[in-house]
């Protein structure tokens, strides 16, 4: 990988792609084909975000339910088991319906087009893996409906708190959490198989590896990890699933097991899951960056390279979430290093991402704000993560509301930010209409300060001692949790202007131009929204590198003729 | 809009490749911008300089010898961290300012593509930067030494059987020792600690027990410390009650310490995972079911702290919390005392009252195990005293 020298590319695309027989003939071509079992990968796309927005919306009415109860120091809104139940829900829908699927179909929308793919390598395979996702959404809400309320040992899951089946029923809120986290398992393998084999074989004739946009490459980087990764957590999904339904005893002592053994399963894929989400992120902001400063992306090679080596160090790092599991201190001190190393390809690219910055002509789109707001948060979790990777300190703030205020930085204010800066990237290329800028800008600052307000007392909250997962607390907590949840208050005010603008933009904002952000890049040589099969037959063949704001050379040969393409239709 | 920024930004002769370094000084920028970028380092040191001095405020009250270690280090990275998010927050400042295109200016900007002088800078700066860190962990770590040993166990009853604690209130049946199902086990002339100190790593160390290695020679040695160590206290973690039973037989749902004096624990899970967590020691230590954890340290600090469970054990686990006291050695010793005199009785317990209200009415909420019986001790919580920390 990687070897290939930059100029003499051979041409991995293989024009039998061309052939398969996709869209499936006969499927509606209006609103239905949203509800259909459709094989064009935009419509995929867009089912996947939209589904995944739905359930945003219901990991956020958990939350907001939780900082009630949160607010003040006795349990009083709901039961402490209730509250349990409503944080496992809380973390397992936002990780598993909300950010796996919106950024698979982020990489169904942007993966083809961006290469000049006609679509997903395996079609019937991409849709397959996305009608999992609603069976799996299902079966995890349904568990709200079984005796004894869902599952309540946290997104761990960890035994024997899991096993114990308080109930002893065998359809009960564990089993249905086990069951859809592993149907998530499943799909997501099927996704990653597809997505890899489409980067890797159908990209356009002169797209070389050091051609390819970041974008694709972090796709790939993520891609690689969920293969890597997923079939071991999958293994211990359906261990503890036996260890909780059928007697057997994987994870408990009484029988020979060990519940250390669960903690390394999970962990070992569910610490790289974190790279799996950020690294697309990391792809949308080296795209975004470069249009909206008017400047190629510093250091394309490095940026791409450092995605890989995330994904070697993701590997090897699971044990620092096992620091005081009675781990030893050789082991300990291992892993703090390796957990460590992780900062210096991240740095790299979040340098990058700043020299990109410097000296460009900023346009401060709405897409622009969140990915810089993002990128600024994210700095801030880095260093918050390198506080944690120490093994004393993690010994005093790990499984505190110090770790629940880094990881929220992480998957909130970087991850879902960069995924908002996508939608407001790319909406225009893929609904064919202009999101309303002003909307976006007053869902940007709600969200940036209410993010701020709900996650950084967290921070304060931990170092004083306040263990997370908890439903009362002491009350020298209590400032530190009044301002937590009027910030997620305000992060649920954010949502407004968002939804009105993604529903009345697509219902009747202005069309879009092809290429409205004057962006660089295959997808935006595409009419808005693209065609069924992007380029068809007539891929363009890529003649320079992605970013060449500034140098004056085309992308494609013949850039000409595709550009007056564009103004015909 | 770039008026102010024309220092820096409107570089001087020829925009060599490397000027368009973000910060902190480079080839080819004019002496204002070093000035400049030389005043803002100064202040950036300085801010995290003050910002160093304020950690102590964030944290509760220093009570154990681990403390003073881990807050230095913590503040050694506030300090580090607070520099580096400084000078990323002044660029992106700085491009907000004055790096923003015009409002109908669609031109592209200065198309640097990389700099390699620059790119290794940033990659060879953090790593040596964590790797310092790392190393500076490793040393405090060391000092820490409190994990200790491992020992598998084959589940709760073997557990207590090592530790040499009988009758625990309220173990099922099926688990609980034949031998021991007394629960009169007042006679404070139980298992002396000695005895079980000695037989713990021959006990450990008899094959198939999967024992880890002792990492820690200090705690392999209570010789290297001129105190004698106090304990193996027994730690019985449990949903949802802690329980303390000290070398003399004495159980207590308080943890009362000596101050200054090294105290060993063996920590023991009946059910599920649980963790010790002490914020004013600033340590924690999960307790394992199916693992007996030797753990040790050293409370420097009079005063009543805080210990709650930190690894998420279930419905009541927020409630699952105690007092540590830390006191003198002759109050210490007057508490042990008068507490072998007591007699058993049930202590409060805080998930007991709230699954007694939950059956009141009507056993509304969502499914989980019932507590188990609060611990019968010689020393019950006290629930309302005030804690520090």
């Amino acid at each position: 990988m990687g070897t290939t020298p930059m100029g003499t590319t051979p041409i991995p695309f293989d024009p039998r792609a061309l052939r398969a027989p996709h869209p499936v003939p006969g499927a509606p071509d209006n609103w239905r084909r949203f509800f259909s079992f459709n094989t064009d990968a935009k419509v995929i796309g867009i089912q996947y975000i939209a589904l995944a927005l739905l359930f945003l919306l219901v990991g956020g009415l958990l939350a907001m339910i939780m900082r009630g109860e949160l607010i003040t120091p006795p349990a009083d809104l709901v039961d402490p088991s209730v509250y349990n139940g409503l944080y496992t829900m809380h973390g397992t829908v936002m990780l598993f319906l909300f950010l796996f699927p919106i950024l698979n179909g982020f990489n169904n929308l942007l993966i083809p087009p961006m290469i000049g793919a006609p679509d997903m390598a395996f079609p019937r395979l991409n849709a397959l893996a996305f009608w999992m996702f609603p069976v799996f959404g299902v079966v995890l809400m349904a568990s709200f409906l079984v005796p004894g309320g869902p599952s309540s040992s946290g997104w761990w899951a960890y035994p024997p708190l899991s096993t114990q089946n308080p109930l002893g029923l065998l359809i009960n809120g564990q089993f249905l959490w086990i069951l859809a986290v592993a149907i998530s398992g499943v799909s997501s393998i099927l996704g990653a198989v597809n997505f890899c084999t489409t980067i890797i074989r159908m990209r356009a004739p002169g797209m070389g590896w050091f051609r390819m946009p970041i974008f694709c490459w972090t796709a790939l980087a993520a891609q690689t990890i969920q293969l890597a990764g997923l079939p071991v957590l999958t293994a211990g999904a359906v261990m503890l699933l036996f260890d909780l339904s059928f007697g057997t005893s994987f994870f408990k002592p009484e029988g020979g097991g060990d519940p250390m053994l669960y903690q390394h399963f999970f962990w070992f894929y569910s610490h790289p899951a974190v790279y799996v989400m950020v690294l697309p992120v990391f792809g949308f902001f080296s795209e975004i960056f470069p249009v909206y400063a008017r400047k190629p992306l510093f250091g394309y090679h490095v940026v791409a390279i450092a995605s890989f080596a995330i994904v070697l160090l993701s590997l090897i790092v699971w044990v620092h979430h096992m620091f005081t599991s009675g781990t030893p201190q050789w082991m300990r001190h291992v892993f703090m290093v390796t957990t460590m190393l992780i900062a210096v390809p991240t740095g790299i690219k979040v340098f990058a991402w700043l020299a990109t910055l410097w000296r460009g002509k900023l346009w401060l789109t709405t897409a622009m704000l969140f990915a810089m707001g993002g990128v600024f948060n994210f700095i801030f979790a880095g260093i918050t993560g390198i506080m944690l990777a120490t093994v004393p300190v993690d010994v005093h703030v790990g499984n505190t509301y110090f770790v629940v205020g880094h990881f929220h930085t992480v998957i909130f204010s970087t991850i879902t930010f960069g995924v908002y800066a996508a939608i407001y990237h790319w909406f225009a290329k893929f609904t064919g209409r202009m999101l309303y800028e002003g909307l976006g800008k007053v869902h940007f600052v709600l969200t940036f300060f209410g993010a701020q307000l709900n996650f950084l007392p967290m921070h304060w909250a931990g170092l004083m001692g306040m263990p997370r997962r908890v439903a009362s607390y002491d009350p020298e907590f209590a400032l530190a949790n009044v301002l937590a949840s009027l910030g997620a208050f305000l992060l649920g005010v954010a949502m407004i202007p968002f939804l009105l603008n993604l529903v009345s933009s697509w219902v009747r904002g202005a069309p879009a131009p092809a290429n409205p952000w004057q962006a660089i890049g295959l997808e935006w040589l595409l009419p808005s929204p693209p065609p069924a099969e992007n380029f068809e037959h007539d891929v363009p063949t890529v003649v320079s590198g992605p970013y060449g704001y500034g140098l004056g050379h085309p992308l494609v040969a013949d850039q000409a003729r595709y550009e007056a393409r564009l103004k015909e239709a | 809009m770039s008026a102010s920024g024309s220092t820096a930004s409107g570089s001087g002769p020829g925009p060599a490749p490397g000027s368009g370094s973000p910060g902190r000084g480079g080839p080819g920028i004019d002496r204002g911008a070093v000035l400049l970028v030389a005043l803002g380092v100064g202040l950036a040191l300085l801010a995290s300089r003050w910002l160093m001095a304020q950690v102590p405020r964030w944290l509760p009250p220093q009570a154990s010898t681990a403390a003073p270690l881990v807050d230095d280090l913590f503040a050694l990275e506030v300090g580090i961290g607070c520099f580096l998010l400084l000078g990323c927050t002044a660029v992106i400042a700085w491009t907000l300012l004055f790096d923003r295109a015009d409002k109908y200016d669609r031109d592209d900007g200065e198309p640097i593509e990389g700099n390699l002088k620059l790119e290794i800078t940033w990659t060879v700066i953090p790593l040596v930067v964590v790797m310092l860190i790392a190393a500076e962990a490793i040393r405090v770590n060391g000092q820490l030494a409190s994990l200790g040993g491992k020992v598998r166990v084959a589940g709760a009853a073997e557990a207590l059987r090592l530790v040499g604690v009988d009758g625990v209130e309220g173990v099922p049946a099926s688990t609980s020792v034949p031998s021991t199902q007394t629960s009169q086990a007042s006679q404070p002339s139980g298992p002396q600690a000695p005895k079980a100190s000695r037989s713990w790593f021959s006990k450990g160390a008899s094959p198939g027990l999967g024992v880890t290695t002792v990492t820690n020679p200090a705690a392999t040695n209570p010789a290297a410390d001129p105190v004698t160590e106090l304990g193996p206290i027994v730690v019985i973690a449990r949903q949802w009650s802690w329980e303390f039973v000290y070398p003399d037989g004495v159980r207590s749902a308080e943890l009362h310490l000596p101050v200054n004096r090294p105290v060993r624990f063996r920590l023991v899970s009946l059910d599920v995972l649980h963790a010790m967590s002490i914020p004013a020691f600033r340590l924690r230590q999960d307790v394992v079911p199916g693992s007996v954890i030797d753990y040790r340290l050293t409370p420097s600090r009079e005063g009543r702290y805080r210990l709650r469970d930190s690894l998420f054990s279930g419905a009541y686990f927020a409630s699952n919390q105690t007092d540590v006291v830390v006191e003198s050695a002759e109050v210490f010793e007057r508490w042990r005392l008068a507490a072998r005199r007591s007699p058993l009785v049930s202590s409060p317990n805080a998930a007991a009252e709230l699954w007694s209200q939950r059956q009141e009415r009507g056993n509304r909420g969502w499914a989980t195990v019932p507590p188990a019986p609060p611990p019968l001790v010689n020393v019950p919580l006290d629930p309302n005293a005030a804690h520090e920390g």
